[in-house]
């Protein structure tokens, strides 16, 4: 097992180290540092003095690849390449252009984004599958035609409008809870509310269709027309076959998405003021912090790779006819 | 002048390559099929209809060329490059009432009165706030208060001429499918009606009834009223929602066609050679994936900006700017997307390889293209039609998201996404401002509806794991 975890690991380096090369050209190759600082001062007019200052400011006043001013092993150390691209993977992230420590930043905003994405995650995981279930229990009737109308009129509305309907709705009309803003401790609870059922509606739609499909699959299988032939209840055929045998894809897919709730709900973050991940790259891209937004790349790269290998691992927990290899 | 844009020559590259699929389908029963079934499904051609009448709009709007200047004397200065003259498109000549009416700032749906107060002139020289009529909103109208029987009247209009049409055109269709079935017309008028027909021509029919009536009934009222409200210029919302149309249509189209060439080239040579070529190929599109999409195009857009700043002086325009900002997102929207279809093809070849007829044709010493092009190529087509059917929808949507965060399309030009972004502060205003976001709600939606639905029966039909379990 843990051979096994290793070699995967190892074949994530790679992977890795690509993702990083394409930051590093599509951030300092394409455009160069000075075309960054133009940009960033604003002014077309901008003096060369002004650019060097704020690349020296921010470490980017260092060659690219090779720096053959300092000598020995400052020859690369002393690289933007390095300094910024390969620092990443110690986690380094550095400074943001604002001059923030990124790496601490991202500490203090995982909270609110976790408090935000498990609830969301659990609470609609638990209404998919039960939903999904019934519709299947009552397949072929009116419930179930109906629903599956429901659900694909549910999932061609953009998330925007969940968002916005639900401030306006709950927050504006009604005044049950605060629009947006975020409190530490447990006042955050009532700020949190809002998000996690915007959140659950907003993903209901997709997420109960495709559990149905899985049920749907399973439910044709000869071991369900065993347990028919038995005499079994139809409750207890839904619930102790089919649900369990179901449960192995809808597990296995949330396992792969389990690290990227580090990353928070970028929109529903920053609609709603939650100081998450998901509004810090947000603000990051309007505010065009180049710094942070390679950084929340990088992050979330990693942790996409985490997702993978998780993947593979729950599949061998639950399914014991799959095999390490 | 014509102007083409780039994503305008794409789009007609795009058509040129559907109709020659769709020649080619019709000369192969395993393509034609499915699509026969498709057209069967009630569900199916209503969906189709409906995304025909987007489609028309789409195109109307990218025939794009520089209006003729109405004075003798501007002719030749038109064609100076100082200042570049404006670009509009067929659908723009065709709406330029409403494009031209302009009021000052909000106004609600069938409006004849501003939505903010202003200080008015009264005759005797004192000023009152209060609203003032609209310049163009009911302004053929001597006592607003009447509105409600000019509104109903001209609707009914609209619609009796949206029947009177469609009826037209419904005998046209009859008496051409009463010769097909050899029958005569009223049996085949008989056999519609009761739905008797092979495909649903009844549910087509009231479709196309409906979309006739609604369209008719918009353009009557229009030409008097803003039927939706303006924006915060003054600008007409109805005109701006038929505008977005063209760019929701090219991001979810244009994107799988750019995406296309590479998923299926990489996607087929990973399954079908194997061994190293996989292996690269296999790490490109995990790295690619492993990046979180909105990231990426957010880094790229990003990088664009910065290069279009720097280098403002190259577009010589503001549309060709926005046109080919547009462009881009297709292009990078496809790089984080074309993962998914690689990956399938990749898995299909690599089950086609084994197949019998291929390792025949092998050891006949067929060289591996022809191999290709003759025996894998044609049976993972249906996997790449069910992708990008499947996609469209998505890229919608996610057009919408991405203009939120800033990196969607040009500011500038009219998307459902700008839209929302620039309605979404206005619902803080007491009484609220809706209208935006309801126009931009009712286009989305139907057209992202009428895909999903569409979707779901092209998937039926080509997918034959799912119609055995049927």
């Amino acid at each position: 097992m843990s051979a096994y975890i290793l070699r995967r690991l190892l074949y994530a380096l790679p992977i890795l180290i690509g993702v990083n090369l394409i930051t590093f050209l599509l951030f300092f190759v394409v455009n160069s540092p000075d075309d960054m600082a133009r940009m960033q001062l604003g002014d077309k007019r901008v003096t060369q003095e002004a650019i060097d200052t704020w690349k020296g400011e921010r470490g980017y006043d260092k060659p690219l690849l090779y720096n053959a001013a300092a000598g020995g092993l400052g020859a690369l150390t002393e690289t933007i390449f390095f300094q910024k691209s390969l620092k990443l993977f110690a986690f380094d992230f550095g400074q943001s252009d604002s001059g923030r420590d990124i790496g601490f930043d991202i500490r203090q905003r995982m909270w609110p984004s976790l408090a935000i994405a498990i609830p969301t995650l659990l609470v609609g995981l638990a209404i998919a599958i039960s939903y999904a279930l019934m519709i299947v229990f009552f397949r072929a009737t009116y419930i179930d035609v109906g629903s599956v109308v429901l659900l694909v009129a549910m999932m061609s509305i953009s998330g925007l409008f969940y968002i916005i309907g639900g401030q306006f709705l709950i927050g504006k009309l009604f005044r049950l809870v605060p629009i947006s803003g975020y409190d530490t401790g447990l006042d955050a609870l009532k700020f949190l509310i809002l998000p996690v059922v915007v959140g659950v509606v907003a993903g209901i739609g997709s997420s109960t269709r495709l559990y149905r499909t899985f049920f749907l699959e399973e439910i044709n299988r000869d071991y369900v027309r065993t347990a028919r032939a038995k005499g079994l209840h139809e409750r207890k055929v839904l619930f102790r076959h089919v649900l369990r045998n179901a449960l192995i894809p809808i597990l296995t897919g949330v396992v792969a998405v389990l690290p990227l709730l580090f990353m928070g709900a970028l929109i529903i973050e920053s609609f709603f003021g939650v100081p998450g991940l998901g509004s810090y790259t947000i603000d990051a891209i309007n505010r065009q912090d180049f710094s942070i937004v390679r950084a929340m790349v990088f992050l979330g790269s990693v942790l996409y790779i985490v997702g993978l290998i998780m993947t593979d691992l729950s599949y061998t927990l639950v399914d014991p006819r799959v095999r390490l290899s | 002048m014509p102007v083409i844009l780039i994503t305008d020559a794409l789009i007609f590259v795009l058509i040129a390559v559907g109709i020659g699929f769709g020649l080619y389908a019709a000369r192969h029963e395993h393509l034609r099929g499915p699509w026969r079934q498709v057209g069967r499904s009630p569900i199916g051609l209503a969906a189709l209809v409906v995304i025909l009448f987007y489609i028309g709009i789409g195109l109307l709007d990218s025939l794009h060329f520089h209006p003729r200047v109405e004075s003798v004397a501007a002719a030749p200065s038109a064609a100076a490059p100082t200042y570049s003259t404006q670009i509009i498109s067929v659908l723009d000549l065709w709406l330029s009432g409403l494009r031209e009416r302009q009021e000052k700032t909000f106004s609600a749906p069938f409006a004849s009165h501003l939505f903010v107060k202003e200080p008015i002139e009264q005759p005797d020289g004192s000023v009152v706030r209060g609203y003032p009529r609209l310049e163009h909103g009911g302004a053929h109208l001597d006592d607003p208060a009447r509105r409600g029987v000019d509104i109903a009247l001209r609707g009914l209009l609209g619609m009796v001429t949206g029947l009177i049409v469609w009826s037209a055109l419904l005998v046209v269709l009859i008496a051409v499918l009463a010769l097909r079935w050899r029958q005569p017309f009223n049996a085949s008028v008989r056999a519609i009606w009761r739905g008797e027909t092979e495909l649903p021509w009844r549910v087509g029919l009231i479709t196309l009834a409906l979309m006739l009536v609604l369209s008719f009934m918009a353009a009557e009222l229009a030409a008097k009223y803003h039927i939706l409200g303006t924006d915060k210029v003054g600008e007409d919302v109805f005109y701006q929602s038929l505008k977005s149309i063209r760019t929701g249509l090219v991001i979810g189209t244009l994107t799988t066609l750019v995406m296309l060439p590479a998923a299926v080239i990489l996607g087929i040579m990973a399954g079908y050679f194997g061994g190293r070529t996989d292996d690269v190929i296999q790490y490109l599109y995990t790295t690619l994936n492993s990046i979180p999409g909105v990231l990426l195009i957010a880094a790229a857009i990003l990088m664009l900006q910065v290069y279009m700043t720097n280098h403002a002086d190259q577009f010589q325009s503001l549309v060709e700017r926005a046109d080919l900002r547009l462009l881009f997102l297709c292009i990078i929207l496809g790089v984080t997307s074309w993962t998914g279809l690689c990956r399938l093809l990749r898995g299909e070849s690599l089950k086609l390889r084994e197949a019998d007829y291929v390792q025949a044709a092998r050891s006949l010493g067929v060289r591996h293209s022809t191999v290709i092009s003759r025996h894998i190529l044609p049976n993972v087509l249906h996997i790449v039609m069910i992708t990008l059917v499947l996609d469209f929808s998505g890229l919608v949507l996610a057009e919408a998201v991405l203009s939120y965060v800033n990196i969607g399309v040009d500011p500038t030009m009219n998307s459902w996404g700008n839209m929302i972004n620039s309605a979404r502060l206005e619902l803080a205003r007491d009484p609220v401002v809706w209208w935006s976001l309801a126009a931009a709600f009712v286009f989305m939606f139907t057209l992202v509806l009428a895909a999903n639905l569409l979707a779901d029966v092209v998937r039926d039909a080509f997918d034959p794991r799912l119609r055995s379990a049927a």
